[in-house]
């Protein structure tokens, strides 16, 4: 199964101050450890929501928004792809990262994989979700 | 934390350390096989102290001390048992080695060395290859018994068997806990790579909707198979199975249709590729090229997989590269079944008039007589000509040697429309 692991914005992040060199170090080492795993899939920082956008849609028409945008919680400063057997895998390794001494709060979730949808996927749909994404590829 | 919370815990935990328990109490013990009951041992400890006592801060490191405690007390009765018969020289070595263990955490490079000697132990060309697979879950993926036989789709007590069987044939011919070296390296690290590949292979070839536990093989064997680069980077071949196996993986969604039917490669809906693995195979294929050794047959078979999954649509296929590709593997690989590949490839880059003298030259070699494939590509080839009437015969020849219901019906159709044409 795959995990998205989310790590949410902090005043630091979305004010754009780069993490300390203490802190980059110790997350190194905590991905070459989930690399040596064969864990880690991809991972990526974003920068702060200053430098990016919001476009909102309504009524047949689209709106962009310019960052910051306020509700810092909400916001996502970076996440991994993780490649893992269970839910509680995920939890045991996140225990292990420098975020273990830190006041922040770490989100795991589930990615869909074709089997979770099991029955409820039925052949029709799945003809459908095929020929739209046929329709897509072809745009 | 309820109990059952804990039981989870502690099985991620088993999880992501039970290789590495076993790994470092095998070099203490020399016998992959005690030193997988030990780590058990620890594990069955921490399920009935756990629950009582609390997840300890350092779950990985609690393993590890109660497990090489055994591991000592093991040593010493056996020690114990040696003074009777011999000198002090057994003494001797026995306080080097616990010199050694007693650094707390072991450097990590010596835990990788471990591992890869776990690795080479369990897929040792002196077990049959059923063993070697079902060896390399357990010690390797911690998988449980019945975990692997769901997977093998076989009953409990014959993985049973086979794990007990395989153990006690390492202990029996003492085979040592080691990395080979110069030539066995090479002879050796195939037959790693032989089961990583094999187990990939048994979850790849379950259609959708089947038993999760074969999906998850793929997974299990692409893991292993990471770890296995990171262990030995130097090694061209490791990253071209890596790479291999992260491509084919990235096709899983799209090689089914909506009943459950196969898709062939050129037909596949190339939006369902997974993106991710395909990134991730392409970078492994470029770390086993950069080593600029000649290519074997995983970097070969990895190459070939990449020119489909960096063509965006069928038609931008570089089939011209990947003739020259079948060339090369064929000399590495001379099979039948690469040549008939090679075959298709050769009719897609210079045209079905030069495939089909290359697949009419194996069918006169007679090496292939009941593979169904021949003729259906002969068949292809010879309706691509406007040879319809060999054609329909080739493509009714081809329906029954296959014994797939949905593909003799399709080859049936084919040999149909030959009729009509």
């Amino acid at each position: 199964m795959r995990v998205m692991v989310i790590v949410k914005a902090t005043p630091d992040s979305e004010a754009g101050v780069l993490p300390s060199e203490e802190l980059l170090t110790e997350m190194g080492k905590f991905n070459e450890q989930l690399v040596k795993a064969g864990v880690l899939l991809a991972a990526e920082g974003l920068q702060s929501s200053a430098r990016g956008v919001r476009v909102r849609f309504g009524g047949g028409k689209s709106t962009v928004i310019d960052g910051p945008f306020t509700e810092t919680k909400e916001l996502i400063a970076g996440f991994w792809l993780w490649q893992v057997r269970s839910l509680e895998e995920a939890v045991e390794w996140i225990r292990r990262s420098p975020f273990a001494r830190s006041n922040e709060e770490i989100e795991i979730r589930r990615v869909f994989e074709a089997e979770d949808f099991g029955d409820a996927l039925t052949p029709e749909l799945r003809a459908q979700q095929q020929s739209r994404a046929e329709r897509i590829s072809r745009n | 934390m309820q109990a059952p919370d804990v039981a989870r815990t502690i099985d991620a935990v088993w999880r992501i350390e039970s290789a590495k328990l076993i790994a470092s109490l095998a070099r203490l013990t020399r016998d992959v096989g005690q030193a997988e009951e030990l780590a058990q041992d620890a594990l069955v400890t921490a399920l009935e102290q756990w629950p009582r006592t609390g997840i300890p801060a350092n779950p990985a490191a609690w393993l590890m001390t109660t497990a090489r405690n055994r591991a000592f007390d093991l040593l010493r009765r056996r020690r114990m048992l040696e003074r009777k018969h011999e000198t002090l020289s057994a003494d001797a070595r026995m306080a080097e080695e616990e010199s050694h263990m007693s650094v707390e955490a072991a450097a990590d490079d010596e835990i990788g060395d471990d591992l890869l000697r776990l690795i080479f132990t369990a897929c040792h060309p002196l077990l049959a290859t059923e063993a070697r697979t079902a060896l390399t879950l357990r010690l390797l993926g911690g998988l449980t018994t019945a975990e692997i036989a769901r997977a093998f789709l076989v009953p409990e007590p014959t993985i049973a068997q086979r794990i007990v069987r395989a153990k006690r044939a390492l202990a029996d011919a003492a085979v040592p806990f080691e990395i080979p070296r110069g030539e066995e390296l090479r002879r050796r690290l195939s037959s790693v790579l032989e089961v990583i590949y094999l187990i990939f292979n048994e979850g790849y070839a379950a259609t959708a909707g089947g038993d999760w536990m074969r999906p998850a093989l793929c997974e299990e064997a692409l893991r292993i198979g990471r770890i296995l680069a990171g262990l030995a980077p130097g090694e061209s071949e490791v990253h071209g199975l890596v790479a291999l196996m992260e491509i084919q993986a990235s096709r899983i969604r799209a090689r089914t249709g909506p009943s459950g039917e196969p898709v062939l490669l050129l037909e596949q809906n190339r939006a369902l590729w997974d993106r991710v693995l395909i990134h991730r195979g392409l970078i492994a294929l470029g770390r086993g090229e950069a080593l600029g050794e000649t290519r074997g047959p995983y970097l070969l078979q990895a190459a070939i997989a990449a020119c489909h999954a960096r063509a965006l649509a069928p038609t931008d296929t570089d089939w011209v590269y990947i003739t020259a590709l079948y060339d090369e593997l064929v000399r590495l690989v001379p099979t039948p079944v690469v040549e008939l590949n090679r075959a298709v490839a050769v009719s897609m880059a210079y045209g079905p008039a030069a495939g089909l003298e290359l697949a009419d030259a194996l069918a006169a070699a007679g090496a292939l007589g009941s593979y169904h494939l021949l003729p259906s590509v002969r068949g292809d080839l010879l309706a691509k000509l406007g040879r319809y009437t060999e054609a329909r015969g080739e493509f009714e020849r081809a329906a029954l040697l296959t014994r797939n219901v949905r593909e003799s019906r399709l080859l049936l159709d084919r040999a149909a429309a030959c009729e009509r044409a």
